[in-house]
Protein backbone atom coordinates (compact mmCIF):
# COMPACT_ATOMS: atom_id res chain seq x y z
CA UNK A 1 0.00 0.00 0.00
CA UNK A 2 1.24 3.37 -1.35
CA UNK A 3 1.55 6.51 1.45
CA UNK A 4 -0.17 10.05 0.91
CA UNK A 5 1.56 13.51 0.53
CA UNK A 6 1.56 13.65 4.47
CA UNK A 7 3.09 9.98 5.10
CA UNK A 8 5.50 10.87 3.00
CA UNK A 9 6.77 14.26 4.43
CA UNK A 10 6.78 12.87 7.79
CA UNK A 11 8.64 10.03 6.87
CA UNK A 12 11.36 11.82 5.14
CA UNK A 13 12.09 14.00 8.33
CA UNK A 14 12.06 10.77 10.51
CA UNK A 15 14.30 8.11 11.01
CA UNK A 16 11.96 5.57 10.20
CA UNK A 17 12.08 3.37 7.40
CA UNK A 18 8.27 2.90 7.11
CA UNK A 19 5.41 4.54 8.88
CA UNK A 20 1.98 3.80 9.94
CA UNK A 21 -1.32 5.35 11.30
CA UNK A 22 -1.42 5.41 15.23
CA UNK A 23 2.48 5.31 15.42
CA UNK A 24 4.97 7.41 17.86
CA UNK A 25 7.62 8.85 15.65
CA UNK A 26 10.31 11.67 16.62
CA UNK A 27 10.44 14.22 13.60
CA UNK A 28 13.19 16.51 12.60
CA UNK A 29 11.72 20.07 11.84
CA UNK A 30 12.62 23.28 9.09
CA UNK A 31 10.80 25.51 11.56
CA UNK A 32 9.53 26.08 14.85
CA UNK A 33 7.01 29.30 15.46
CA UNK A 34 6.28 31.03 18.60
CA UNK A 35 3.52 34.33 19.28
CA UNK A 36 3.54 36.57 21.98
CA UNK A 37 1.21 34.70 24.16
CA UNK A 38 2.81 31.27 23.20
CA UNK A 39 6.90 31.77 23.21
CA UNK A 40 7.11 33.38 26.83
CA UNK A 41 5.78 29.85 28.16
CA UNK A 42 8.17 28.23 25.96
CA UNK A 43 11.23 30.67 26.45
CA UNK A 44 10.27 30.44 30.42
CA UNK A 45 10.53 26.72 29.95
CA UNK A 46 13.67 26.99 27.42
CA UNK A 47 15.61 28.89 30.56
CA UNK A 48 14.21 26.55 33.11
CA UNK A 49 15.76 23.68 31.53
CA UNK A 50 19.58 25.22 31.68
CA UNK A 51 19.98 24.28 28.56
CA UNK A 52 21.40 27.26 27.29
CA UNK A 53 22.30 26.28 23.76
CA UNK A 54 19.64 26.88 20.88
CA UNK A 55 19.96 24.43 18.21
CA UNK A 56 19.31 26.91 15.22
CA UNK A 57 18.83 30.30 15.31
CA UNK A 58 17.78 30.20 11.69
CA UNK A 59 14.59 27.73 11.95
CA UNK A 60 12.67 29.48 14.71
CA UNK A 61 10.50 31.79 13.96
CA UNK A 62 9.06 34.52 16.86
CA UNK A 63 6.26 36.92 15.32
CA UNK A 64 4.53 39.08 18.06
CA UNK A 65 0.81 39.45 16.42
CA UNK A 66 -1.57 38.21 18.79
CA UNK A 67 -2.17 41.39 21.51
CA UNK A 68 0.90 43.58 19.66
CA UNK A 69 1.18 46.46 19.30
CA UNK A 70 1.17 45.98 22.82
CA UNK A 71 -2.37 46.11 24.12
CA UNK A 72 -1.79 47.02 27.46
CA UNK A 73 1.34 46.58 30.23
CA UNK A 74 0.84 43.07 30.65
CA UNK A 75 1.24 41.81 27.26
CA UNK A 76 3.83 45.01 26.59
CA UNK A 77 5.89 42.44 29.31
CA UNK A 78 5.43 39.70 27.08
CA UNK A 79 5.97 41.13 23.88
CA UNK A 80 9.41 42.46 25.70
CA UNK A 81 10.03 38.92 26.74
CA UNK A 82 9.98 37.39 23.23
CA UNK A 83 12.05 40.95 21.75
CA UNK A 84 14.64 40.24 24.51
CA UNK A 85 15.00 36.69 23.54
CA UNK A 86 15.75 36.89 19.98
CA UNK A 87 18.15 39.37 20.83
CA UNK A 88 19.93 37.31 22.98
CA UNK A 89 20.12 34.27 21.03
CA UNK A 90 20.88 36.36 17.48
CA UNK A 91 17.27 34.89 16.02
CA UNK A 92 17.40 35.09 12.30
CA UNK A 93 13.48 35.04 12.18
CA UNK A 94 12.05 37.82 14.87
CA UNK A 95 9.79 39.91 13.16
CA UNK A 96 8.81 43.16 15.04
CA UNK A 97 6.09 45.59 15.07
CA UNK A 98 6.90 47.36 11.55
CA UNK A 99 7.92 44.38 10.28
CA UNK A 100 5.67 41.78 11.95
CA UNK A 101 2.07 40.50 10.13
CA UNK A 102 -0.10 37.88 11.40
CA UNK A 103 2.36 34.85 11.52
CA UNK A 104 0.14 32.48 9.28
CA UNK A 105 -0.06 34.51 6.64
CA UNK A 106 3.71 36.42 7.30
CA UNK A 107 5.51 32.98 7.13
CA UNK A 108 4.42 32.14 3.53
CA UNK A 109 5.04 35.47 2.02
CA UNK A 110 8.41 35.78 3.63
CA UNK A 111 9.56 32.37 1.98
CA UNK A 112 9.87 30.69 5.64
CA UNK A 113 7.30 27.74 4.54
CA UNK A 114 7.76 25.47 1.57
CA UNK A 115 6.20 22.33 0.04
CA UNK A 116 7.88 19.53 1.63
CA UNK A 117 9.00 20.95 4.73
CA UNK A 118 7.74 20.02 8.07
CA UNK A 119 6.83 23.35 10.66
CA UNK A 120 5.86 22.96 14.05
CA UNK A 121 3.94 26.18 15.56
CA UNK A 122 3.00 27.22 18.68
CA UNK A 123 -0.36 27.84 17.63
CA UNK A 124 -3.20 25.84 16.20
CA UNK A 125 -3.15 27.41 12.63
CA UNK A 126 -0.44 26.61 11.90
CA UNK A 127 -1.98 23.87 9.95
CA UNK A 128 -2.52 26.76 7.04
CA UNK A 129 0.61 25.87 5.31
CA UNK A 130 -0.37 22.65 4.16
CA UNK A 131 -1.85 24.58 1.53
CA UNK A 132 1.69 24.98 -0.32
CA UNK A 133 2.11 21.27 0.39
CA UNK A 134 4.15 20.71 3.56
CA UNK A 135 3.44 19.21 6.89
CA UNK A 136 2.61 22.03 9.36
CA UNK A 137 1.30 21.38 12.62
CA UNK A 138 0.23 23.09 15.76
CA UNK A 139 1.87 22.33 18.99
CA UNK A 140 1.73 23.81 22.56
CA UNK A 141 4.33 26.23 24.32
CA UNK A 142 6.52 22.85 25.64
CA UNK A 143 7.13 21.34 22.72
CA UNK A 144 8.51 24.54 21.03
CA UNK A 145 11.17 24.89 24.12
CA UNK A 146 11.94 21.42 23.31
CA UNK A 147 12.32 22.06 19.32
CA UNK A 148 14.52 25.43 20.52
CA UNK A 149 16.98 22.34 22.32
CA UNK A 150 17.01 19.97 19.72
CA UNK A 151 15.07 20.77 16.47
CA UNK A 152 13.01 18.18 17.09
CA UNK A 153 8.94 16.72 17.93
CA UNK A 154 7.56 13.56 18.97
CA UNK A 155 4.28 13.06 16.65
CA UNK A 156 1.59 10.15 16.71
CA UNK A 157 1.52 9.54 12.91
CA UNK A 158 -2.30 10.96 12.03
CA UNK A 159 -4.45 8.64 9.61
CA UNK A 160 -5.41 10.82 6.63
CA UNK A 161 -9.12 11.85 5.20
CA UNK A 162 -9.31 12.44 1.33
CA UNK A 163 -12.01 15.07 1.06
CA UNK A 164 -12.25 15.96 -2.90
CA UNK A 165 -14.13 18.67 -4.50
CA UNK A 166 -16.06 19.38 -7.68
CA UNK A 167 -17.56 21.31 -9.79
CA UNK A 168 -17.15 25.35 -10.59
CA UNK A 169 -17.34 27.77 -8.14
CA UNK A 170 -20.55 30.66 -8.00
CA UNK A 171 -19.13 33.95 -7.99
CA UNK A 172 -19.51 34.82 -4.24
CA UNK A 173 -18.06 31.42 -3.44
CA UNK A 174 -14.36 30.16 -1.90
CA UNK A 175 -12.22 28.88 0.11
CA UNK A 176 -14.03 30.42 3.30
CA UNK A 177 -17.27 28.71 2.03
CA UNK A 178 -15.95 25.42 0.81
CA UNK A 179 -13.80 24.66 4.76
CA UNK A 180 -16.92 25.86 6.46
CA UNK A 181 -19.23 23.77 4.40
CA UNK A 182 -16.85 21.04 5.07
CA UNK A 183 -16.83 21.69 8.97
CA UNK A 184 -20.61 22.06 8.63
CA UNK A 185 -20.76 18.66 7.57
CA UNK A 186 -18.38 16.22 9.06
CA UNK A 187 -18.45 18.39 12.68
CA UNK A 188 -15.82 19.87 14.50
CA UNK A 189 -14.28 16.79 15.51
CA UNK A 190 -15.46 14.88 12.04
CA UNK A 191 -11.62 15.20 11.48
CA UNK A 192 -10.18 14.27 14.78
CA UNK A 193 -6.56 13.91 14.97
CA UNK A 194 -6.55 13.19 11.47
CA UNK A 195 -4.97 14.72 8.04
CA UNK A 196 -7.34 16.59 6.04
CA UNK A 197 -5.71 16.19 2.08
CA UNK A 198 -8.24 18.63 0.03
CA UNK A 199 -8.35 17.87 -3.53
CA UNK A 200 -9.92 17.19 -6.86
CA UNK A 201 -10.93 19.60 -9.71
CA UNK A 202 -12.16 22.82 -7.64
CA UNK A 203 -9.40 22.97 -5.48
CA UNK A 204 -7.12 22.55 -8.56
CA UNK A 205 -8.68 26.00 -9.69
CA UNK A 206 -8.34 27.39 -6.47
CA UNK A 207 -6.34 30.44 -6.10
CA UNK A 208 -3.36 30.01 -3.32
CA UNK A 209 -5.05 32.54 -0.98
CA UNK A 210 -7.80 30.74 -0.72
CA UNK A 211 -6.26 27.48 -0.42
CA UNK A 212 -4.69 28.82 2.83
CA UNK A 213 -7.96 29.51 4.17
CA UNK A 214 -9.01 26.19 3.64
CA UNK A 215 -6.13 24.76 5.27
CA UNK A 216 -6.25 27.22 7.85
CA UNK A 217 -9.56 25.85 9.44
CA UNK A 218 -8.65 22.17 9.47
CA UNK A 219 -7.92 22.93 13.07
CA UNK A 220 -11.73 23.91 13.22
CA UNK A 221 -12.61 19.77 12.37
CA UNK A 222 -9.75 18.61 14.75
CA UNK A 223 -7.73 18.43 11.45
CA UNK A 224 -4.06 17.95 12.67
CA UNK A 225 -3.18 19.22 9.21
CA UNK A 226 -5.01 20.60 6.44
CA UNK A 227 -3.06 19.60 3.27
CA UNK A 228 -2.88 20.00 -0.54
CA UNK A 229 -0.72 18.44 -3.02
CA UNK A 230 1.51 21.19 -4.34
CA UNK A 231 1.05 22.06 -8.16
CA UNK A 232 1.81 24.59 -10.93
CA UNK A 233 -0.36 26.91 -8.95
CA UNK A 234 2.01 26.42 -5.72
CA UNK A 235 5.22 26.55 -7.66
CA UNK A 236 4.06 29.77 -9.33
CA UNK A 237 3.95 31.15 -5.79
CA UNK A 238 6.93 29.95 -4.20
CA UNK A 239 9.34 30.70 -7.41
CA UNK A 240 10.52 34.30 -5.81
CA UNK A 241 12.01 32.03 -2.90
CA UNK A 242 15.73 30.95 -3.39
CA UNK A 243 15.54 27.59 -0.70
CA UNK A 244 14.94 24.55 -2.69
CA UNK A 245 11.56 23.32 -2.02
CA UNK A 246 10.39 19.29 -2.24
CA UNK A 247 7.73 18.27 -3.91
CA UNK A 248 5.61 15.13 -2.61
CA UNK A 249 2.58 13.63 -3.93
CA UNK A 250 -0.04 11.04 -2.71
CA UNK A 251 0.50 7.93 -4.67
CA UNK A 252 -2.36 6.44 -6.23
CA UNK A 253 -2.62 3.11 -3.99
CA UNK A 254 -1.94 5.43 -0.56
CA UNK A 255 -4.06 4.42 2.26
CA UNK A 256 -6.91 6.65 3.45
CA UNK A 257 -9.17 5.79 6.79
CA UNK A 258 -11.91 7.94 4.13
CA UNK A 259 -13.03 9.53 1.08
CA UNK A 260 -15.17 12.37 0.52
CA UNK A 261 -16.58 13.66 -2.44
CA UNK A 262 -18.97 16.47 -2.92
CA UNK A 263 -20.15 18.62 -5.90
CA UNK A 264 -19.67 21.99 -4.46
CA UNK A 265 -21.16 23.57 -8.30
CA UNK A 266 -24.30 24.65 -6.35
CA UNK A 267 -23.13 25.72 -3.34
CA UNK A 268 -23.92 29.34 -1.41
CA UNK A 269 -21.86 31.69 0.78
CA UNK A 270 -21.91 29.94 4.03
CA UNK A 271 -21.95 31.30 7.47
CA UNK A 272 -21.24 29.46 10.82
CA UNK A 273 -23.66 30.75 13.33
CA UNK A 274 -22.96 31.08 17.61
CA UNK A 275 -20.87 28.91 19.02
CA UNK A 276 -19.64 26.54 16.79
CA UNK A 277 -17.57 26.36 13.77
CA UNK A 278 -19.76 23.43 12.46
CA UNK A 279 -22.99 25.64 13.58
CA UNK A 280 -22.92 26.08 9.09
CA UNK A 281 -26.22 27.61 7.38
CA UNK A 282 -26.25 29.68 3.98
CA UNK A 283 -25.98 33.29 3.96
CA UNK A 284 -29.60 33.84 2.66
CA UNK A 285 -30.82 31.63 5.20
CA UNK A 286 -29.48 34.86 7.82
CA UNK A 287 -30.54 37.71 6.58
CA UNK A 288 -32.89 38.47 9.81
CA UNK A 289 -29.55 38.68 11.85
CA UNK A 290 -29.05 42.15 13.10
CA UNK A 291 -24.77 43.29 13.12
CA UNK A 292 -23.06 45.65 15.59
CA UNK A 293 -19.92 45.06 14.50
CA UNK A 294 -17.91 43.46 10.81
CA UNK A 295 -14.49 42.59 11.11
CA UNK A 296 -12.83 41.38 7.95
CA UNK A 297 -8.97 39.78 8.29
CA UNK A 298 -7.09 37.31 10.43
CA UNK A 299 -5.02 34.18 9.25
CA UNK A 300 -8.06 32.97 7.89
CA UNK A 301 -9.04 36.14 5.68
CA UNK A 302 -6.74 38.73 5.64
CA UNK A 303 -4.63 38.61 2.62
CA UNK A 304 -4.66 40.68 -0.03
CA UNK A 305 -7.72 38.73 -2.11
CA UNK A 306 -9.95 38.95 0.65
CA UNK A 307 -8.98 42.33 1.11
CA UNK A 308 -10.31 43.03 -2.91
CA UNK A 309 -13.30 40.94 -3.01
CA UNK A 310 -14.19 43.16 0.39
CA UNK A 311 -13.56 46.33 -1.66
CA UNK A 312 -15.62 45.40 -4.41
CA UNK A 313 -18.57 45.07 -2.94
CA UNK A 314 -17.93 48.71 -0.52
CA UNK A 315 -16.91 50.31 -3.57
CA UNK A 316 -18.97 53.58 -3.20
CA UNK A 317 -21.39 52.53 -0.53
CA UNK A 318 -21.78 53.32 2.84
CA UNK A 319 -21.52 51.10 6.21
CA UNK A 320 -24.83 51.40 8.15
CA UNK A 321 -25.23 53.92 10.70
CA UNK A 322 -24.32 52.23 14.10
CA UNK A 323 -22.49 49.29 12.47
CA UNK A 324 -18.58 49.20 13.06
CA UNK A 325 -16.48 48.00 10.21
CA UNK A 326 -13.02 47.26 10.92
CA UNK A 327 -10.52 46.09 8.27
CA UNK A 328 -7.45 44.48 9.69
CA UNK A 329 -4.52 43.77 6.43
CA UNK A 330 -2.78 40.36 7.87
CA UNK A 331 0.87 41.70 6.99
CA UNK A 332 2.74 45.22 6.12
CA UNK A 333 3.52 44.61 2.17
CA UNK A 334 -0.27 43.66 2.00
CA UNK A 335 -0.95 47.05 3.95
CA UNK A 336 1.27 48.71 1.47
CA UNK A 337 -0.59 46.99 -1.33
CA UNK A 338 -4.08 47.93 -0.01
CA UNK A 339 -2.94 51.53 0.27
CA UNK A 340 -1.61 51.63 -3.34
CA UNK A 341 -4.52 50.09 -5.17
CA UNK A 342 -6.70 52.29 -3.36
CA UNK A 343 -8.52 50.11 -1.19
CA UNK A 344 -7.41 51.54 1.88
CA UNK A 345 -10.00 54.57 0.84
CA UNK A 346 -12.37 52.62 -0.15
CA UNK A 347 -12.92 51.40 3.28
CA UNK A 348 -12.30 54.89 5.21
CA UNK A 349 -14.47 56.40 2.69
CA UNK A 350 -17.42 53.77 3.55
CA UNK A 351 -16.98 54.21 7.30
CA UNK A 352 -15.00 51.56 8.52
CA UNK A 353 -11.30 51.67 9.73
CA UNK A 354 -8.04 50.37 8.07
CA UNK A 355 -5.70 49.07 10.67
CA UNK A 356 -2.30 47.71 11.32
CA UNK A 357 -1.63 44.31 11.36
CA UNK A 358 -2.97 42.68 14.36
CA UNK A 359 -4.61 39.52 15.52
CA UNK A 360 -6.63 41.17 18.12
CA UNK A 361 -10.49 40.89 17.60
CA UNK A 362 -10.18 37.79 16.62
CA UNK A 363 -9.26 36.13 19.64
CA UNK A 364 -11.35 38.93 21.70
CA UNK A 365 -7.86 40.65 22.48
CA UNK A 366 -7.99 44.21 21.53
CA UNK A 367 -9.06 46.24 18.35
CA UNK A 368 -13.01 45.61 18.58
CA UNK A 369 -13.84 43.51 21.64
CA UNK A 370 -17.50 42.59 21.93
CA UNK A 371 -19.51 43.42 24.89
CA UNK A 372 -22.89 41.60 26.54
CA UNK A 373 -25.44 41.37 23.52
CA UNK A 374 -23.56 42.51 20.38
CA UNK A 375 -23.43 40.52 17.39
CA UNK A 376 -20.07 40.15 15.14
CA UNK A 377 -19.99 38.84 11.28
CA UNK A 378 -16.32 38.27 11.01
CA UNK A 379 -14.00 36.53 8.55
CA UNK A 380 -12.18 34.78 11.44
CA UNK A 381 -11.93 31.19 12.15
CA UNK A 382 -13.63 30.66 15.89
CA UNK A 383 -17.39 31.38 17.36
CA UNK A 384 -16.93 29.51 20.39
CA UNK A 385 -18.46 31.39 23.65
CA UNK A 386 -16.98 34.67 24.67
CA UNK A 387 -14.27 34.70 21.75
CA UNK A 388 -14.32 38.19 20.63
CA UNK A 389 -15.00 38.81 24.29
CA UNK A 390 -18.05 38.90 26.17
CA UNK A 391 -19.66 34.90 26.80
CA UNK A 392 -22.85 36.78 25.76
CA UNK A 393 -21.69 38.16 22.43
CA UNK A 394 -22.33 36.33 18.86
CA UNK A 395 -20.10 35.51 16.32
CA UNK A 396 -21.28 34.60 12.64
CA UNK A 397 -17.68 33.46 10.61
CA UNK A 398 -18.11 34.31 7.08
CA UNK A 399 -16.38 35.08 3.75
CA UNK A 400 -15.10 38.44 2.90
CA UNK A 401 -17.71 39.47 0.49
CA UNK A 402 -20.65 38.08 2.65
CA UNK A 403 -18.90 40.56 5.58
CA UNK A 404 -18.53 43.68 3.86
CA UNK A 405 -22.19 43.09 2.43
CA UNK A 406 -23.32 42.91 5.72
CA UNK A 407 -21.44 45.79 6.95
CA UNK A 408 -23.71 48.17 4.11
CA UNK A 409 -27.62 46.48 5.15
CA UNK A 410 -26.72 46.39 8.93
CA UNK A 411 -27.52 42.16 8.45
CA UNK A 412 -26.47 38.89 7.36
CA UNK A 413 -26.53 39.58 3.93
CA UNK A 414 -25.93 37.58 0.39
CA UNK A 415 -23.25 39.53 -1.34
CA UNK A 416 -26.02 39.77 -4.48
CA UNK A 417 -27.98 41.73 -1.95
CA UNK A 418 -26.15 44.74 -2.80
CA UNK A 419 -24.21 44.48 -5.81
CA UNK A 420 -27.10 44.57 -8.34
CA UNK B 1 -0.63 6.37 41.14
CA UNK B 2 -3.79 6.55 42.43
CA UNK B 3 -6.21 9.77 42.07
CA UNK B 4 -9.09 10.31 44.22
CA UNK B 5 -11.58 13.38 43.77
CA UNK B 6 -14.96 14.36 43.39
CA UNK B 7 -16.02 15.10 40.06
CA UNK B 8 -16.91 18.13 37.33
CA UNK B 9 -19.11 17.41 34.67
CA UNK B 10 -19.25 18.67 31.44
CA UNK B 11 -20.51 18.52 27.89
CA UNK B 12 -18.85 17.54 24.67
CA UNK B 13 -16.31 20.24 22.78
CA UNK B 14 -15.34 22.05 26.08
CA UNK B 15 -12.89 24.29 24.22
CA UNK B 16 -9.58 26.30 25.44
CA UNK B 17 -11.02 29.42 25.22
CA UNK B 18 -13.86 28.18 27.59
CA UNK B 19 -10.82 26.29 29.71
CA UNK B 20 -9.11 29.92 29.57
CA UNK B 21 -9.89 33.13 28.05
CA UNK B 22 -7.81 34.94 25.79
CA UNK B 23 -7.73 37.72 27.81
CA UNK B 24 -5.74 35.92 30.63
CA UNK B 25 -3.06 34.57 27.98
CA UNK B 26 -1.10 37.33 29.87
CA UNK B 27 -0.61 35.21 32.59
CA UNK B 28 2.01 31.84 32.62
CA UNK B 29 2.01 31.16 36.68
CA UNK B 30 -0.43 28.16 37.15
CA UNK B 31 -2.41 29.30 40.70
CA UNK B 32 -3.28 33.02 38.48
CA UNK B 33 -4.59 31.07 35.79
CA UNK B 34 -6.30 28.40 37.53
CA UNK B 35 -8.32 31.73 39.35
CA UNK B 36 -10.51 32.46 35.39
CA UNK B 37 -10.61 28.52 34.48
CA UNK B 38 -13.72 27.74 32.82
CA UNK B 39 -14.55 31.38 33.64
CA UNK B 40 -16.95 31.68 30.09
CA UNK B 41 -18.76 28.76 30.54
CA UNK B 42 -19.21 28.46 34.51
CA UNK B 43 -17.96 31.43 36.44
CA UNK B 44 -17.73 29.70 40.19
CA UNK B 45 -15.81 26.98 38.74
CA UNK B 46 -12.71 27.75 40.73
CA UNK B 47 -14.63 28.90 43.43
CA UNK B 48 -16.28 24.90 43.60
CA UNK B 49 -13.33 23.17 42.73
CA UNK B 50 -11.37 21.10 45.95
CA UNK B 51 -7.76 19.94 45.24
CA UNK B 52 -7.45 16.62 43.42
CA UNK B 53 -10.85 16.93 41.68
CA UNK B 54 -11.17 15.14 38.53
CA UNK B 55 -13.07 16.91 35.36
CA UNK B 56 -14.60 14.99 33.17
CA UNK B 57 -16.37 15.63 29.64
CA UNK B 58 -18.10 14.64 26.48
CA UNK B 59 -16.12 13.90 23.13
CA UNK B 60 -13.36 16.49 21.38
CA UNK B 61 -11.92 17.98 25.22
CA UNK B 62 -10.09 21.10 24.61
CA UNK B 63 -10.79 21.94 21.05
CA UNK B 64 -9.19 25.03 19.28
CA UNK B 65 -6.20 27.39 20.29
CA UNK B 66 -2.85 25.19 20.67
CA UNK B 67 -2.82 27.65 23.94
CA UNK B 68 -1.08 25.27 27.20
CA UNK B 69 -2.39 28.14 29.52
CA UNK B 70 -5.25 25.71 29.20
CA UNK B 71 -4.36 22.46 30.95
CA UNK B 72 -2.29 24.71 33.07
CA UNK B 73 -5.14 26.97 34.36
CA UNK B 74 -6.95 23.07 34.95
CA UNK B 75 -3.57 22.34 37.25
CA UNK B 76 -3.70 25.40 38.86
CA UNK B 77 -7.20 25.35 40.14
CA UNK B 78 -6.76 21.85 41.96
CA UNK B 79 -8.19 19.80 39.21
CA UNK B 80 -5.79 16.52 39.45
CA UNK B 81 -7.44 15.06 35.88
CA UNK B 82 -9.63 14.91 33.16
CA UNK B 83 -11.42 11.91 31.74
CA UNK B 84 -13.46 12.40 28.53
CA UNK B 85 -14.72 10.55 25.63
CA UNK B 86 -11.96 12.01 23.30
CA UNK B 87 -9.43 14.64 23.25
CA UNK B 88 -8.40 17.15 20.82
CA UNK B 89 -5.43 16.58 19.19
CA UNK B 90 -2.75 19.66 20.45
CA UNK B 91 -4.55 19.81 24.14
CA UNK B 92 -3.21 15.66 24.18
CA UNK B 93 -0.18 16.93 23.42
CA UNK B 94 -0.06 19.38 26.17
CA UNK B 95 -1.65 17.66 28.50
CA UNK B 96 1.33 15.17 28.27
CA UNK B 97 4.07 17.14 27.95
CA UNK B 98 3.44 19.54 31.14
CA UNK B 99 2.06 16.27 33.19
CA UNK B 100 -1.62 16.44 33.38
CA UNK B 101 -2.96 13.00 34.05
CA UNK B 102 -5.69 12.35 31.19
CA UNK B 103 -8.03 9.13 30.20
CA UNK B 104 -9.93 8.70 27.36
CA UNK B 105 -13.37 6.82 28.43
CA UNK B 106 -16.26 5.74 26.36
CA UNK B 107 -18.40 5.42 28.56
CA UNK B 108 -18.20 8.76 30.25
CA UNK B 109 -21.90 9.59 30.09
CA UNK B 110 -22.23 6.95 32.87
CA UNK B 111 -20.45 9.36 35.54
CA UNK B 112 -22.78 11.60 36.79
CA UNK B 113 -21.83 15.36 38.83
CA UNK B 114 -20.14 15.27 42.06
CA UNK B 115 -19.36 11.38 41.65
CA UNK B 116 -16.16 10.27 43.73
CA UNK B 117 -13.50 8.47 41.50
CA UNK B 118 -10.86 6.72 41.97
CA UNK B 119 -7.86 6.74 39.12
CA UNK B 120 -5.02 4.09 39.04
CA UNK B 121 -3.21 5.46 36.58
CA UNK B 122 -1.13 2.76 35.78
CA UNK B 123 -3.74 0.48 35.17
CA UNK B 124 -5.89 2.84 33.67
CA UNK B 125 -8.62 1.26 35.86
CA UNK B 126 -11.63 4.30 37.10
CA UNK B 127 -13.65 3.20 40.34
CA UNK B 128 -16.78 5.25 40.66
CA UNK B 129 -17.29 5.22 44.34
CA UNK B 130 -20.46 6.93 44.40
CA UNK B 131 -21.81 4.25 42.36
CA UNK B 132 -19.81 1.13 43.11
CA UNK B 133 -18.57 0.60 39.53
CA UNK B 134 -15.66 0.35 37.14
CA UNK B 135 -14.26 1.33 34.16
CA UNK B 136 -11.20 0.44 31.70
CA UNK B 137 -9.36 2.57 30.05
CA UNK B 138 -6.58 1.83 27.50
CA UNK B 139 -3.43 2.12 29.27
CA UNK B 140 -0.94 4.98 27.85
CA UNK B 141 1.69 3.25 24.96
CA UNK B 142 5.02 2.90 26.20
CA UNK B 143 6.25 6.34 24.29
CA UNK B 144 4.00 8.47 26.20
CA UNK B 145 4.84 6.51 29.09
CA UNK B 146 8.45 7.24 29.59
CA UNK B 147 8.07 11.02 28.76
CA UNK B 148 5.39 11.28 31.89
CA UNK B 149 8.03 9.00 34.03
CA UNK B 150 10.83 11.54 33.03
CA UNK B 151 8.86 14.50 34.67
CA UNK B 152 7.74 15.65 31.42
CA UNK B 153 8.80 17.17 27.89
CA UNK B 154 11.80 18.74 28.68
CA UNK B 155 13.64 16.33 31.44
CA UNK B 156 12.73 13.74 28.49
CA UNK B 157 14.44 15.25 25.96
CA UNK B 158 17.39 16.24 28.42
CA UNK B 159 18.18 12.98 29.43
CA UNK B 160 17.75 11.48 25.52
CA UNK B 161 20.24 14.52 24.45
CA UNK B 162 22.74 13.12 27.25
CA UNK B 163 22.60 9.50 26.57
CA UNK B 164 22.97 10.23 22.73
CA UNK B 165 26.38 12.16 24.20
CA UNK B 166 27.71 9.52 25.43
CA UNK B 167 27.12 7.02 22.91
CA UNK B 168 28.97 8.40 20.51
CA UNK B 169 28.79 5.55 18.02
CA UNK B 170 25.10 7.22 17.22
CA UNK B 171 27.01 10.34 16.26
CA UNK B 172 27.05 12.03 12.69
CA UNK B 173 30.40 12.34 10.79
CA UNK B 174 30.99 16.31 11.74
CA UNK B 175 30.46 15.78 15.51
CA UNK B 176 33.41 12.84 15.68
CA UNK B 177 35.62 15.26 14.06
CA UNK B 178 35.33 17.22 16.58
CA UNK B 179 35.53 14.99 19.43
Amino acid sequence: MGYTISDKILLAHSKQKNIRPGEFIEVSVDAALGNDITAPLAIQEFRDSGSGKLFDKDKIVLVPDHFAPAKDLKSANQCKMVADFAREYNITNYFEVGQMGIEHVLLPEKGLVLPGDLIIGADSHTCTYGALGCYSTGVGSTDLARAFIDGKCWLKVPGVIKFVYKGKLDKWVGGKDLILYTIGQIGVDGALYKVMEFSGPTIRSLGIEDRFTMSNMAIEAGGRAGIIEPDGATKKYIAQFKRKPRFYHSDDDARYEDIITWDVSKLEPQVACPHLPSNVKPARALSGVKVDQVVIGSCTNGRISDLRMAAKILRGKRVKPGVRLIVIPATQKIYLEAAREGLAEIFIRSGGIFSTPTCGPCLGGHMGVLTEGETCVATTNRNFIGRMGSPKSFVYLANPAVAAASAIKGRITHPDMVTR
Amino acid sequence: MIIKGRVHKFGDNINTDDIIAAKYLVYTQEAELGKHCMENIAADFPARVKKGDIVVAGKNFGCGSSREHAPRALKGCGISAVVASSFAGIFFRNAINIGLPFLELEEVFKIQDSDSLEIDLSSGIIKNISQNSTYRTQPFPDFLKEIITEGGLINWAISKKRSEKRQPERLGKRRKKNV
